[in-house]
């Protein structure tokens, strides 16, 4: 353990892929970047030297949000890089705070930004720009979470291209069967990367191989269930993180689970086992009572052994869940314990995030069978990745024997290469490991 | 499942009959449909047994095989199978009309106006479930890459002449049936369980006998009874009462029937072969007619029955009144029909065994906005539907309690008007997050201002109100009006252009090769 | 034990049993690929040449004689670094504390010392593609013959059991066999926990009621009532893949299990479970309001009602 220097290392695999990018002979580069190992500070350190070497750039993200995050950042690194942020023809199609920015020129029209150093809009809008001279080089940012097709409409727009994103994050999905192309190199409801790699094997992989976000408790386990065959280790050791309450524990189960987490960066709240709906009440207002506690006892957490202790505060907070009515009833739940300013959200919509606690309603809680949505390994790795500090699974008893009872029996496609575990054993490891720090709550 | 259609089920159980899941028929019927009930031997792939065709349910025309691995009796089925589909065909293809549509010009890239030829009216083909819709793909694909002596003169085996093109049909119809909401290839078992909900899985309503016994039980007893009636009843000899819809048969029938039938044909056709003179020929040939008269009966016990439920089923989704935007459905299922034709006409090579990059994802964004607006128009013709998506919050039926004219703020304002409503439901409104109603069939948009109270909320009235300053008459809802909004859109807008298969970039491989496919090797294996 | 002999007695027999059409054409294809002394089938491997690899032979008496005779054989061959296919080796695995044996279609073994389980199947692959749910079942069927090779390798110098298998069937409509590589990866480690996760075969008995015996040879109503005193979660599912499962379901039925329609209706209704509790909650009989699932069972109720009425179904 001490001869591995994660600083060096992820320095060195970031220098590898700016050197390839630059100056390799392929026209594509692959990124793989497991949770908050630094893609988005590579992603904008890329841009900017594409940039210094005059070459255009065009950068492809999968959502708004990510594209207006992207511009805000290179903003910030290099205010005199001229930026385009090209948008759609929505009403408010971009965040405000761009306006505020100087070198920032906004417009529906690829034609208007083509001169620029950098433009940045997203898959779906670069899909409807035509007739603009091709850009010498792009970035596409979470390529994994972008269909095979969406590239194929934007792939005649660039000649070269870096592809980063997260393989362990939702997959994309499509809302019709599309069985009928599974095992094509380029099934289009597949990711870009999967298309991509099939077609130009030949290609470099690079992986950033630490997770800054993720505490030394977590790395091993995210890694472990959710990323077997590219494994990754956390920037800071056992010990550095800290998390640590003003006010002492009351006895109650929602602090003895709070402890529980910020002393070994993971803690299961047990209730007891129960068939319940989605919105289990007893299992939302568990979940609100344990931010609500987490606030109150005032959480202090410092980062690496020289930082800052720096309060937990409600926007450094996270509640996560598999379906969007459990987020609406945790909503519910916090206003009515005066709590404001905590991000509740689904699975989907935490990706790319990061806090630092997270409170996560097991995508299992309650149910009566585990389906092939709740066994999805991508949900299950966004919601067990958000979090710096510590994360604490809410979740009714039960769990192991209704995966007992729903064996795995997933069909195999011929021909589909197998990027990641299975739904069913992941949730059982990872079950296995948040059972060591079980505590039980009775009503 | 949608807690309604659960409960729905659950009063299936309680009452022991079907209840309804729609109140209209969400799929168009030609008044002329082809029913198709083809049965395939187990073990093989794509080897006909038998099929019962025909758009006469009282005359019905019956295909058999006596031995299924013989070569030559499979191309004589698959001949029979194009003489009985094909006219059907051919009769839709020669009936157009002209129409206007816009295309965009290849030279100038501009949307023009054209005039087109749409036939008239498209074959419609029924089968009884869902594996017939995979075995009439098995078999488009099986046909298609066939040559036949016209076209080949040096092909071992040549395949009847038309039975490739029938192939190429099959597989239309076959890839027409993944697009959510068409309607020229069906299976009856997804017909019923759209309309009506049994007391059973949906698993077990793949079994058409007795999800028709659920909806109507014979003598209008128990449908549950019925069911388990038409599931599992045997004989006294142990065969099915009720045969198993199809393609695959039941096991007891082929070990304890067929196969001894299908054994004395193949004795005799050897002793036929082997026979040296010729009255001793016409002996073994008139038992040969037999053995095959045999067989031809014992497949139709298993036909017949699927048959007539095929029908029956028909005959109880006709008395559902055709939901209206079934019918603008049926014009695409037209279009998809009119544009196969013209490629068979063009003399344009069979479809190609797997799509090319382009032509995927072409066919994956077409099928996805299908079913968006599949989910849309359904819930828009079908207060049942609709309630389903009231429950998850994604529409409300609300009541006008206030009208507030207001105007945009610039040089010529226009209307925007403050609708406050009442409603029951509870749907996920957030800020400016937009809403839908049907008027005069076209969608008119709002968008949520704020909430006045748990069951009153505000809206702005966004367009469909003409070019005054004053609204059209009746382009704004009026106090007391009933309105039903919608969180989805009605219409589907067109996705992002893909490039021509020929500019196939390099992430995807480049553009496809352009030489037509090579038939399927011939080899001996699939001869006796 | 025979679980379709002991349908068929308590009067519940499933739709079971082969067609002999089919079963006469999985035979004659394994013999097709196996044919030419296994020339055909290690050419699907690479393979070419009647002479280029070995056929150790593989009888012995005995199922623990059998798997003793496959460790020899596999060690052999891999000592030797020569292409070896060895014909329906038998291998053992302890299952839930007892011996298992099974038997692959074939294990060939590579000069470098892999072995490679071959799968033989008699569905088609068309177009290289095959029935997703017939792969997956194979794919989970071989991952316990890699384990149980594992087993062998770990005492095996330079061995090492392949974590892909080689699927061989019939080419599109022909009798021709092609094959693919499947990984299985996935399944293994599915498996791997599977089997340690299984209750031993002593403590499933041990659960069971003094005297339960399954012999299909006993009274019908005996068996039944030893049958019953078994747990089973039945859902639909389980009729295409289970010879009781009629007797289950009719079970099911009788305890007016809302399970029997359907695992994706049972999602949203929480804890009631039968069709009575559920059917009184939603029309206001019985349940309490402030429970999610009755308050959304009472608002479809009521919406349902809504829309049938307006379109005068009621």
């Amino acid at each position: 353990m001490t001869d591995f220097d994660p600083a060096a290392a992820a320095a060195g695999a970031t220098e590898r892929i700016l050197a390839d990018t630059l100056h390799g002979a392929h026209r594509g580069v692959v990124v793989d970047s497991p949770p908050g190992a630094g893609k988005s500070t590579l992603v904008v350190r890329a841009a900017r030297e594409l940039a210094a070497e005059g070459r255009r750039l065009m950068v492809i993200a999968q959502t708004n949000a990510q594209v207006d995050d992207l511009v805000i950042r290179l903003a910030g690194q290099d205010p005199e890089l001229p930026v385009g942020r090209l948008h759609s023809n929505d009403p408010d199609p971009y965040d405000k705070t761009l306006d505020s920015l100087a070198n920032v020129r906004k417009s529906a029209k690829a034609g208007e930004l083509a001169g620029l150093d950098v433009v940045i809009s997203t898959a779906a809008k670069w899909a409807h720009v035509q007739g603009v001279e091709p850009w010498p080089h792009a970035i596409v940012d979470e390529a994994y979470q972008m269909r095979s097709d969406a590239l194929l409409a934007v792939a005649g727009l660039f000649e070269r291209a870096l592809f980063v994103g997260d393989p362990g994050q939702l997959d994309p999905f499509s809302i019709v069967g599309a069985e009928q192309w599974a095992g094509l190199s380029y099934d289009p409801s597949a990711s870009a990367v999967s298309t991509l790699l099939a077609h130009n094997p030949e290609l470099p992989q690079h992986r950033l191989p630490v997770s800054w976000r993720l505490p030394a408790s977590a790395a091993p386990l995210v890694s472990a269930a959710f990323y077997p065959y590219t494994p990754f280790r956390s920037g800071t050791g056992h010990g550095d993180r800290r998390l640590s309450f003003g006010v002492a524990a009351d006895g109650s189960a929602y602090d003895r689970v709070l402890d529980e987490a910020a002393e070994s960066g993971w803690g299961l709240l047990e209730l007891p086992a129960r068939h319940t709906p989605r919105t289990d009440p007893e299992a939302v207002r568990a979940v609100a009572a344990v931010v609500r506690r987490l606030l109150d006892r005032g959480g202090v957490a410092t980062s690496t052994a020289d930082a800052v202790p720096a309060p937990v505060t409600a926007d450094r907070v996270a509640v996560g869940t598999a379906h969007r009515d459990q987020a609406a009833a945790v909503r519910a739940a916090l206003v009515e314990l005066g709590v404001t300013g905590v991000t509740v959200d689904t699975a989907n919509r935490l990706q790319g995030r990061e806090f630092d606690l997270t409170v996560v309603l097991h995508p299992l809680s309650g149910r009566p069978d585990a389906t092939a949505f709740h066994l999805e390994t991508g949900r299950l790795c966004v919601l067990a990745s958000r979090h710096r500090h510590a994360c604490v699974v809410v979740c009714r008893a039960g769990v192991s024997e209704l995966l007992d009872e729903h064996p795995s029996t997933e069909p195999v496609q011929l021909g589909v290469t197998v990027k990641f575990p299975d739904g069913w054993e992941a949730m059982q490891s990872t079950w296995e490991r948040w059972s060591e720090h079980r505590v039980v709550w009775r009503p | 499942m949608s807690l309604i259609a659960a409960l729905a089920r659950l009063e299936a159980v309680e009452a022991g009959r079907a209840r309804p899941l729609a109140t209209v028929r969400h799929r168009h019927l030609s008044q002329r449909p082809l029913v198709l009930v083809p049965l395939t031997t187990a073990g093989e792939a794509g080897a006909p047994l038998g099929a019962l065709v025909g758009t006469d349910p009282e005359r019905p025309r019956l295909l058999t095989v006596a031995q299924p691995r013989d070569r030559e009796l499979r191309f004589a089925f698959l001949a029979e199978l194009a003489d009985a589909v094909l006219p059907y065909i051919d009769a839709h293809a020669a009936d157009v009309e002209l129409v206007e549509r816009t295309e965009t010009d290849p030279g100038t890239g501009k949307r023009v106006k054209a005039e087109a030829e749409l036939c008239a009216d498209a074959p419609q083909l029924i089968v009884p479930g869902r594996a017939g819709i995979d075995f009439v793909r098995l078999l488009g694909r099986s046909m298609r890459f066939r040559r036949t002596a016209e076209q080949d003169p040096e092909a071992p085996y040549p395949a009847p002449p038309r039975v490739p093109l029938l192939g190429r049909w099959l597989t239309h119809y076959g890839e027409r049936a993944r697009v959510p909401g068409s309607a020229l290839l069906l299976a009856a078992t997804d017909l019923l369980g759209g309309h009506w909900a049994s007391g059973q899985s949906s698993l077990e309503d793949q079994h058409l006998g007795a999800l028709l016994a659920w909806i109507d039980p014979p003598g209008g007893g128990s449908g549950a009874q019925a069911a388990l009636r038409a599931e599992l009843a045997r004989d006294a000899a142990g065969q099915l009462l009720c045969p198993p819809a199809g393609p695959a048969t039941d096991p007891a029938f082929d070990n304890r029937l067929l196969a001894p039938a299908v054994e004395s044909y193949d004795r005799v056709r050897a002793a036929l072969g082997a026979a040296q003179e010729g009255a001793e020929a016409d002996g073994w040939l008139g038992q040969l007619s037999l053995a095959e008269r045999e067989i031809r009966r014992l497949l139709l016990t298993q036909l017949e029955p699927t048959w007539h439920a095929v029908w029956r089923g028909l005959e109880l989704l006709r008395e559902l009144p055709e939901g209206g935007r079934a019918a603008d459905r049926w014009v695409s299922d037209r279009w998809s029909f009119t544009s196969h034709r013209d490629r068979v006409l063009a003399g344009e090579p069979p479809q190609p065994r797997r799509d090319d990059a382009v032509t995927a994802a072409r066919k994956l964004a077409l099928r996805e906005r299908a079913q968006a607006q599949l989910e849309a128009q359904e819930a828009l013709d079908d207060p049942l539907v609709m309630a389903g998506r009231r429950l998850a919050g994604e529409a409300f039926v609300a009541e006008v309690t206030e009208v507030v004219m207001a105007w945009t703020e610039s040089k010529r304002p226009a209307p925007r008007p403050l609708i406050t409503l009442r409603t029951d439901d509870s749907p996920h409104l957030g800020e400016r997050v937009k809403v839908y109603r049907s008027l005069d069939g076209r969608p008119q948009s709002a968008e949520f201002v704020r909430r006045e109270a748990d069951d009153v909320l505000v809206l702005r009235l966004l367009d469909r109100m003409g070019r005054s300053r004053d609204p059209a008459e009746g382009s704004v809802p009026a106090k007391g009006d009933r309105i039903a909004w919608t969180l989805f859109e009605h219409d589907q807008r067109g996705g992002p252009r893909l490039p021509e298969p020929e500019e196939t970039p390099w992430t995807h491989g480049g553009p496809p090769g352009t030489a037509a496919e090579d038939p399927d090797p011939v080899t001996p294996e699939d001869l006796l | 034990m025979d679980k379709a002999a002991l349908a068929t007695a308590i009067g519940s027999p499933g739709a079971f049993g082969q067609s002999q059409f089919a079963f006469m054409r999985g035979n004659a294809f394994e013999a097709r690929v196996k044919s030419d002394g296994g020339a055909e089938l290690m050419r699907l491997m690479g393979v070419e040449g009647p002479t280029a690899f070995r056929v150790p032979e593989l009888t012995a008496a005995g199922p623990e004689g059998r798997a003793a005779r496959t460790a020899l054989a596999l060690r052999e061959a891999t000592a030797e670094a020569a292409w070896t296919l060895l014909d329906h080796p038998l291998l053992a695995l302890e299952v839930a504390g007892s011996p298992a044996y099974l038997e692959p279609d074939a294990v060939v073994v590579h000069p470098d010392g892999r072995w490679t389980v071959v799968e033989i199947k008699s569905f088609p692959m068309i177009d290289a593609a095959a029935d997703a749910a017939k792969v997956g079942a194979a794919a989970r069927q071989a991952a316990v013959y890699v384990l149980a090779l594992e087993r062998v390798a770990a005492h095996t110098e330079g061995a090492e059991a392949a974590h892909s298998v080689l699927l061989v069937c019939p080419k599109d409509f022909s009798n021709l066999p092609t094959a693919s590589a499947v990984d299985i990866r996935k399944q293994l480690s599915v498996t791997r926990r599977q089997l340690a996760r299984l209750t031993r075969i002593e403590d499933i008995a041990a659960a069971l009621p003094e005297g339960v015996v399954f012999d299909p040879e006993r009274p019908a109503e005996e068996l039944t009532a030893a049958v019953e005193s078994v747990s089973a979660a039945y859902a639909p599912d389980c009729l295409a893949a289970c010879e009781l499962a009629f007797h289950c379901r009719d079970r099911a039925r009788a305890q007016d299990a809302v399970g029997a329609l359907g695992r994706s209706l049972r999602g949203e209704l929480g804890s009631l479970t039968t069709t009575g509790e559920v059917l009184a909650a939603a029309r206001g009989t019985a349940g309490d309001p402030a429970d999610p699932a009755v308050a959304a069972l009472r608002r479809a109720a009521a919406l349902r009602a809504e829309a049938l009425e307006a379109a005068g179904c009621r």
